[in-house]
């Protein structure tokens, strides 16, 4: 089954780019440590999920690209024509003249309505070519005003248009300190819209990236580009092909389906997160080995106690006593409770790794049995030069610190009705943001009784 | 890829609009090697067929023919518009663009905003509806004028208000040329604050700049150069006061120095709208997070650096002081400090090779010596432009909505209730049909209004930081 992603606004579009640069250069690398059927196997898969064939042998990506200003989409499409190994289609992009001036309500009420018939014509050629469906992955940030509004208006649409298919937002959170002033109000208003038509959203912080990019992988003076890069590498790490039904089973075909299942048991708790072991200048990957067990252990480590990154996990933090039910106040601190995981193992040897340690009852809410809430996936082809590389996607109390941070500092501003003005002018009112925040706090609250 | 247009009123406005399209040709001419009209240079340049003889049609593709400016010269003397038509900017300006007369407003605010206005109405909003036409999208009109006179100050806002009737969705940024404390023209307070009710109801941002502050970036350079001290030579055309390499080669005046400054800080104002970058920031997006009330829309802006020295490798303690120079009382274009009163909202547009991460780092380092407002402890709105201005190897560009300009506007009250009180002058205003003592009423009204939100705000400063109460969900 075939995905088919719709890349919006500036980051959306800079972010696409990354990831198809980065399945596209995976699949045609030699690093693969694998049988060759094995290789020939996995490179079928990833073409028939992101990528359709044209008569000139070039694959071409299946994406609609939308902007409301057209610099970023033409600087996106001339870059993955140069490399002559991918490309977009030609045909697949909308932009207009003007931009979004980061207005959340420009992007969902005025520019939404406005060009929902050719952006939904768009999509639904793409939807077309696949011969089977798998469902849309939306890339954008929350800060602006396309990606954020128009994102939140598109999804509604594609949740109209296509009422059994799997949406998952894939939504960039701004650094704390600011890329745009309103970027809080514009978050809110997202989330909690993306909360109503979306299947699942799965979250990158810019922080944390940014802190990955300085400390692991020793870059001095970080660009988005680099930024965008790590981003890519770890959605290619969860969405590249793998055996999802266990060794000797094909390569799955339904990958959004696949998360879905195993990560979204209740609509009330749809907020994702993603962390990958291990990260590292890629010319510093000949001298470095792995272990698994060495990797799994930390992976968990880095889950339970909300580690960003492989480096300065907390090894303190503990999950509490088994087998007795603990009220969620007398948890102990810090401890990172989940609904559910998934791990996503790929490389040398990756059959015989114990993975029993992500089973552990304790970990997880009482809701589901620790066999239906934890899910691994596996795959013997290593993926982009690291010779093992291990991932954790788990629907859990990750994210829950930096949303309440977000909703605290938009409510601050609120209530001086600070830029409001600026909304109410296209449409959107108080009455409107209140029901953000309302929807978002019971997120919070949800999250926070786990 | 949208356009803007360029109003420029009086002699003050049409001044510094000749030097602001002498460096945006040089600008473009700088990074535009094949000359091919392209859609950065049809911001500001309409490309235009001249052989057509008279019809002028426009040609939206391909090398370039001859540039037009999308631009309105208004002033009702005609020494200033003529100097420019003879100069070597005149193949960039056609006849149909000017409008002017012969006697000038006299000072005079009122004769410029009700004689001229109500005189040449029609004629101004047929050129401007001309000039509207030309543009694909239009996005913005970018007015420059004085406060002090007459015509820039009276006919300006006239034509200010004009804009906002008949293109009410097109943006309109004013750069505002303030007068100073010994100012030549005695009245130059009764225009500036009848002026300023108009930039308080009609303009979505205003950019004031003070002669003095001008006046005192000219001389640190000057000293800079003069002094010796910099062991390396200065690169000429990176000096953010200097015409060198622009069309204008004929001996600079007094005022060039001064005025390129303000021309520099149009050009680096819409650079990120022009050129490419990893994160755009488009002039509706100035406005968006920069205003938070409708009425606080004046922004202090500061350019730095004032110059480049001739080594290439700019170490990156260079770029930081950079940043820090942006704070600077030293910097800013009106005689103000930011630094220590209470900051509504930051934007910092950086250009050139310059990375989110050296973005980041100064933001952190600055941030815990500024002072912002309760409700927006980390606002700060940035931009990353890839396309550095001719000269330099980057440059930033800082606009701050700060209550550091409230001492400005409270000096001018002063100086307006001086004379005001003492009806001095008062009857070559009233004496015009349409001005009556509650014009001028309202207008210092107005300014008292304006000044007692930012007292409002001030107030709040250094306070207990008290959140508000979040909303609460039943469990």
């Amino acid at each position: 089954m075939s995905v088919v992603t719709v890349q919006l606004g500036q980051c959306g579009n800079q972010i696409g780019h990354e990831v198809f640069s980065a399945l596209c250069s995976d699949v045609r690398g030699t690093h693969g440590l694998c049988s060759r059927k094995e290789n020939e196997s996995y490179h079928d898969s990833c073409k028939e999920r992101f990528f359709c064939e044209e008569e000139s042998g070039v694959p071409v990506a299946r994406a609609v690209l939308v902007d409301m200003e057209p610099k970023v989409i033409s600087q996106t499409l001339s870059m993955a024509a140069r490399s002559g190994h991918w490309k977009y289609n030609s045909h697949s992009h909308f932009c207009q003249k003007q931009g979004s001036g980061n207005n959340w309500a420009s992007g969902y009420s005025v520019h939404g309505p406005r060009h929902k018939e050719a952006i939904m014509n768009l999509v639904q050629k793409e939807a077309e070519k696949c011969d089977r469906l798998g469902g849309f992955f939306t890339i954008m940030s929350m800060a602006g005003g396309t990606g954020s509004g128009l994102g939140a208006f598109v999804t509604q649409c594609l949740r109209d248009a296509f009422p059994t298919s799997f949406i998952l937002n894939h939504v960039i959170w701004p650094y704390g300190t600011g890329e745009v002033i309103v970027q809080n109000y514009n978050s809110v208003l997202t989330l909690s819209h993306l909360y109503q038509s979306s299947d699942a959203l799965l979250v990158h912080e810019n922080d944390v990236i940014h802190k990955i990019c300085a400390q692991l992988m020793n870059i001095k003076q970080i660009s988005f580009r680099d930024v965008n890069q790590v981003i890519a590498h770890q959605l290619g790490s969860v969405f590249q092909p793998t055996h999802t039904a266990g060794e000797g089973s094909s390569y799955s075909r339904n990958p959004l389906g696949d998360v879905m299942e195993a990560l979204v048991p209740h609509p009330e708790f749809k907020l994702l997160g993603l962390r990958n072991i291990p990260q590292m200048p890629e010319n510093s990957l000949p001298y470095s080995t792995f272990s698994w067990p060495g990797l799994t252990k930390h992976l968990r480590q880095m889950l339970i106690a909300n580690a960003k990154m492989e480096e300065g996990i907390d090894w303190q933090v503990r999950p509490p006593h088994p087998g007795s039910s603990i009220p969620s106040t007398n948890k102990p601190l810090h401890f990172n409770t989940s609904i559910a995981n998934l791990v996503i193992l790929r490389g040398k040897d990756v059959h015989g790794v114990d993975l029993g340690s992500f089973q552990d009852p304790s970990l997880y809410t009482s809701w589901l049995n620790p066999q239906d809430a934890f899910s691994a996936w596996k795959t013997p082809r290593a993926f982009n030069k690291y010779e093992k590389s291990a991932s954790v996607v788990s629907n859990s109390q990750f994210l829950l610190k930096p949303l309440d941070s977000i909703v605290g500092k938009a409510w601050n501003m609120f209530a001086s009705k600070a830029y409001l003005h600026q909304y109410t002018k296209f449409g959107i009112q108080e009455e409107d943001f209140l029901d953000c925040f309302t929807t978002l706090e019971q997120v919070i609250s949800s999250y926070t009784n786990l | 890829m949208t356009q803007s247009v360029v109003v420029q009123v009086g002699q003050c406005g049409n001044q510094v609009g000749c030097r602001f399209w002498d460096l945006a040709l040089r600008e473009h001419a700088a990074v535009n090697k094949k000359g091919i009209y392209d859609e950065a240079l049809s911001s500001f340049f309409r490309n235009v067929d001249m052989r057509g003889g008279g019809n002028d049609p426009d040609i939206y593709k391909g090398k370039i023919c001859s540039l037009k400016a999308r631009a309105l010269l208004i002033d009702m003397e005609e020494g200033v518009v003529n100097e420019i038509l003879q100069g070597p900017l005149r193949d960039v300006f056609d006849s149909k663009q000017l409008i002017t007369d012969v006697s000038g407003s006299g000072n005079n605010w009122a004769v410029g905003h009700k004689i001229y206005g109500c005189q040449y109405r029609e004629n101004i909003v047929e050129k401007l509806r001309k000039t509207a036409e030309h543009c694909d999208c239009l996005q913005c009109f970018f007015i420059i004028h004085s406060m002090g006179g007459g015509t820039g100050s009276g006919l300006g806002t006239f034509v200010l208000n004009l804009l906002e009737e008949e293109f009410p969705e097109v943006y309109r940024f004013v750069t505002s040329v303030y007068p100073s404390g010994e100012d030549d023209v005695i009245t130059s307070p009764y225009n500036s604050v009848l002026a300023m009710k108009e930039l308080n109801e009609h303009a979505d941002c205003v950019l004031p700049i003070e002669n003095e502050s001008l006046f005192e970036i000219v001389n640190k350079i000057h000293q800079m150069i003069n002094s010796g001290k910099l062991g390396s030579t200065v690169k000429q055309n990176s000096l953010v006061t200097s015409s060198a390499g622009s069309a204008k080669t004929l001996q600079e005046k007094p005022f060039d120095a001064m005025n390129n400054i303000v021309a520099n800080l149009l050009l680096n104002l819409t650079s990120s709208a022009r050129f490419e970058g990893s994160l755009n920031m488009d002039l509706n997006e100035i406005s968006m997070n920069l205003v938070p009330f409708p009425r606080l829309h004046y922004l202090v802006s500061s350019l730095t650096p004032l110059y480049t020295l001739a080594d290439v490798n700019v170490p990156s303690r260079r770029l930081d002081q950079m940043f820090s120079d942006a704070f600077s009382r030293d910097h800013q274009l009106i005689q103000a400090d930011p630094k220590h009163s209470l900051y509504l909202a930051c934007a910092l547009l950086v250009r050139g090779n310059v990375q989110v991460s050296d973005l980041r780092r100064n933001i952190e380092r600055l941030k815990p010596s500024l002072h912002f407002v309760s409700w927006n402890q980390e606002g700060w709105k940035t931009g990353l432009c890839s396309v550095p201005p001719v000269g330099h190897s980057h440059s930033l560009l800082a606009l701050a909505n700060n209550t550091c300009v409230k001492p400005t506007f409270i000096e001018l009250k002063d100086r307006f209730m001086k004379l005001y009180k003492k009806k001095a002058h008062l009857h070559h205003y009233l004496q015009i049909d349409g001005m009556e003592q509650s014009c001028f009423s309202e207008a210092i009204s107005s300014l008292s209004d304006l000044i007692e939100e930012y007292n409002e705000l001030d107030a709040t400063k250094g306070g207990p930081r008290i959140d508000p109460l979040r909303l609460k969900i039943a469990v």
